[in-house]
């Protein structure tokens, strides 16, 4: 925009120097300079996981950083946390919804409001609120008194909205939209995006999440891309585009990656490959033979784990296309661990449900106990003795026991919901070799991963778009710029 | 959405609000046509004598059960108080008094260390229910006691024209709907039952809110063993422990959902007095009192059924 450094520095709204963010031992966050000016419209895009949610969490003072300051106006600001960053005009709308079911719309204002308080407070909150829906979104027939669990998903989301940008004591000065159109439809999108533009022009900082790569292209002064927790890009508005920012996204290319010519197949393809439909409608086939490693890929939440559990119910059930599944859960706390179990019955659980022979009706202990110490061995469970709860092992040696698990069992199908989920590399690297091994001995793979990297180990890799397959891509053109490209395809409509 | 869905759709909604009404109505009208003396100032005041302690009660459950937790001490709690009293409130007011404060205090420390270690509620109040049992056994061995004078005086006292029952109900579910359902504060309190993760996010402490709650369950726990002490005149320790399961009843019966933070204070005094009616209504029919306790419960899983096709309904 041809300012110079020093307008530009009175311009500066809030400032990152270095701003960094660990949970645990995963880093979420690593390094973060930017300065947000006043008045810009920034889009922010990069994969999952890449740590968009994570920075504007920090900025929203949700979550303290553990590296870096942050500057306010030019003033250091040691303690930031969610009443610093109302006051100093930052408002999120975060994506999973923040409003409260049980509470009328107006009513809902009055957790972002402290203000709101003493005698007619609900005439103030609901005008306020009437108002500002009616500006960003005409024409959309809400009064006020609706409780919110009687609202639709999209009428949840405008009233999210609309709450981040009143005003009672602190101004509104940076917005953060995180994926606000995605419960929207095509006309309300449009109608926000206007409103941005038009927010923007008048002071207002907004910053835009999106994966709707078209979005940021329309209303974008600077793109931010995102990656691993850091930032590889800032590209101004003019020359963002879709093409621009997917090579901005995918410029770190994966060094390691296992030569698909490499990896031999035992040639099985004789058999008849399995088939499913899964999907809305079940129109997508999703096809995959014995001893392939198939992979589904694409955005989070695009209906894999959906088409991973059809095609387990599909396998579980009596009929044509019976046969033994096991399933690897990716949310290991919700889906995977018995948490009061030890690692040993946390293991042979599927085992006894197939593959192990009863004595006399009851479980073979020293058979179960064998099993458990040979996979130990096998895919290296260490830190805890079989004995001690699961629990006492860490996130990574928990997810070898629930591969061991699965592989344990008579299972001839693996379906694995992004089982690498906050995992180690060197645990990653022994999980990948087990996959291997376990596909050249014939079994099945259908793996979901969130890892691009990981889908250089499949042989077919189907990429899902709003719980439908977009594209089908075979090892050797699954490349990270192809991926991209079909994770964010956009339907023409 | 075409107009005539939503008209269906906020039909359903209201008739879904005005089901603890419709009940109560259910209840009352065989009573009426079978005795309608019921109707008379005197009889409204005979039938309806109970339910004040009861309807306060209620609003003590209704405090937790905001905050998606359940309170299964509050029968004990409200014998206890009673046992305190009609004993040391009799005999040293002062020290009486003192008591009853801590006791409303243990319950607020009770509901921020519930939040602060996330322990189950259920599990907490349940071991409570014995130390208050306990410590209400250690006041008063063997019922007897005696209720303070002025308490005595309090609960009789004549309203003029409606009964003074009634009076009670309407005046404390008008006081509870203002605090809870129309305060600033009332609804940010009620928000942390609805999404605790966004009250923590905007910077509200739950602890806090869960702290006002149950100090709330409390007062109203309190206030329904004194009044119970001014009708009975004398206190036992198990005077009040069926209040307990009639407290969780009279909120689901009156709208209130165990989870969500959806509550409903008017709601909730109407299901505590439909459940006192439903006691006396099999008392006219002359069957034995065993059975009061089962229609109790049949005329809940009734209601409930209703609420449920309602909902269903209204998500078609």
């Amino acid at each position: 925009m041809g300012a110079t450094i020093n307008t530009e520095d009175e311009r500066t709204l809030i400032r990152f120097e270095g701003v960094g963010k660990t949970f645990g031992r995963v880093r979420a966050l690593a390094d973060i300079d930017f300065a947000f000016t006043r008045g810009e419209c920034v889009g922010i895009a990069g994969h999952n996981g890449a740590g968009k949610s994570t920075l504007m969490a920090v900025l929203a003072g949700v979550y303290a950083p553990t590296q870096g300051r942050i500057e306010v106006d030019g003033q250091s600001a040691p303690h930031y946390d969610a009443n610093a960053a109302r006051k100093a005009g930052v408002r999120c709308v975060f994506q999973e919804l923040s409003l409260c079911a049980n509470l009328t719309v107006a009513e809902n204002m009055t957790i972002v409001h402290p203000k709101l308080r003493g005698r007619g407070w609900r005439r103030t909150a609901t005008a306020l609120m009437r108002d500002k829906l009616e500006e960003i979104f005409p024409g959309n027939g809400l009064k006020g008194n609706e409780l919110v669990s009687d609202l639709t998903l999209t009428q949840q989301q405008m009233v999210e909205i609309a709450r981040g940008f009143t005003v009672t004591d602190a101004p509104v000065r940076l917005v953060i939209l995180d994926e606000p159109t995605s419960s929207l439809d095509a006309h309300t999108a449009d109608q926000l995006l206007a409103f941005v533009r038009r927010a923007a022009e008048s002071g207002i900082t907004c910053l835009l999440i999106t994966h709707m790569l078209g979005e940021i292209e329309r209303v974008a002064n600077r793109v931010m891309v995102m990656r691993d927790g850091g930032i590889v890009g800032v590209l101004p508005g003019n020359e963002a585009n879709r093409a621009s920012i997917i090579q901005a996204m995918g410029q770190h290319l994966e060094a390691e990656k296992t030569p698909a010519a490499a990896r031999i197949r035992n040639a099985q393809s004789d058999d008849k490959p399995f088939r499913w439909n899964v999907g809305g409608r079940k129109h997508t086939l999703i096809e995959a033979s014995r001893g392939e490693i198939v992979g589904f890929a694409g955005l989070a939440g695009q209906g894999q784990t959906e088409a991973l559990l059809a095609i387990y119910e599909a396998a579980t059930s009596h009929g044509a296309g019976r046969m033994k599944a096991a399933f690897v859960a990716g949310d290991r706390g919700r889906d995977g661990v018995f948490p009061v179990w030890s690692i040993a019955q946390n293991l042979d659980l599927r085992w006894l449900l197939g593959g192990a022979k009863r004595k006399r009706g009851l479980v073979d202990r020293a058979a179960a106990r064998a099993l458990v110490e040979a996979w130990r061995t096998k895919i290296g469970i260490r830190g805890a003795p079989m004995g001690a709860g699961i629990l006492s092992l860490s996130g990574g040696n928990q997810q070898k026991v629930l591969f061991a698990r699965a592989l344990s069992s008579d299972a001839q199908l693996i379906l694995m919901d992004d089982p690498t989920r906050g995992v180690d590399v060197g645990t990653k690297r022994d999980i990948y070799r087990l996959v291997h091994d376990e596909a050249a001995k014939g079994r099945t793979f259908i793996w979901y991963t969130t890892e691009n990297e990981e889908l250089s180990h499949c042989d077919r890799t189907y990429v899902f778009r709003s719980s439908a397959v977009t594209r089908v891509l075979h090892a050797d053109e699954c490349t990270e710029e192809a991926l991209l490209a079909a994770s964010f395809e956009e339907q023409a409509a | 959405m075409t107009p005539a869905r939503i008209t269906f759709r906020d039909t359903q909604a209201r008739l879904r609000a005005l089901l603890p009404a419709i009940s109560l109505v259910a209840v009352l009208v065989p009573i009426l046509v079978m005795q309608p003396a019921v109707m008379s100032y005197f009889g409204s005041s005979l039938l309806l004598n109970l339910a004040v302690p009861i309807v306060l009660a209620t609003l003590a459950q209704l405090a937790i059960i905001t905050v998606n937790d359940l309170d299964l001490s509050i029968g004990p709690f409200v014998s206890l108080v009673a046992c305190i009293g009609a004993t040391l409130l009799v005999k040293e007011p002062w020290l009486g008094a003192l008591a009853l404060v801590a006791c409303v205090l243990a319950y607020a420390a009770v509901g921020a260390l519930i939040e602060l270690r996330q322990i189950p509620s259920i599990v907490v109040t349940l071991g409570l229910s014995f130390v208050w049992s306990g410590l209400a056994i250690v006041l008063l061995p063997s019922p007897g006691g005696a209720s303070p004078g002025w308490l005595g005086t309090a609960m009789s006292y004549q309203t003029p024209f409606i009964a003074a029952p009634i009076v009670w109900s309407v005046l404390i579910a008008i006081a509870g709907h203002i605090l809870l359902m129309r305060t600033s504060a009332g609804v940010r309190i009620r928000g942390a039952g609805g999404n605790p993760r966004a009250m923590r996010r905007f910077g509200w402490s739950l602890v806090r809110s869960k702290a006002t709650l149950y100090g709330i369950a409390g007062v109203f726990g309190v206030l329904s063993g004194l009044s119970l002490l001014g009708l009975t005149t004398s206190a036992d320790a198990n005077l009040a422990l069926r209040y307990t399961l009639l407290s969780i009843a009279a909120v689901i019966l009156g709208g209130g959902e165990f989870v969500g933070g959806r509550v409903s204070v008017i709601g909730a005094v109407l299901g505590a007095i439909t459940l006192t009616l439903a006691a006396s209504f099999l008392a006219f029919l002359n069957i034995s009192a065993d059975w009061q306790v089962g229609m109790q419960g049949a005329i809940l899983i009734v209601v409930l059924s209703l609420r449920v096709l309602l909902q269903r309904g209204e998500r078609q």
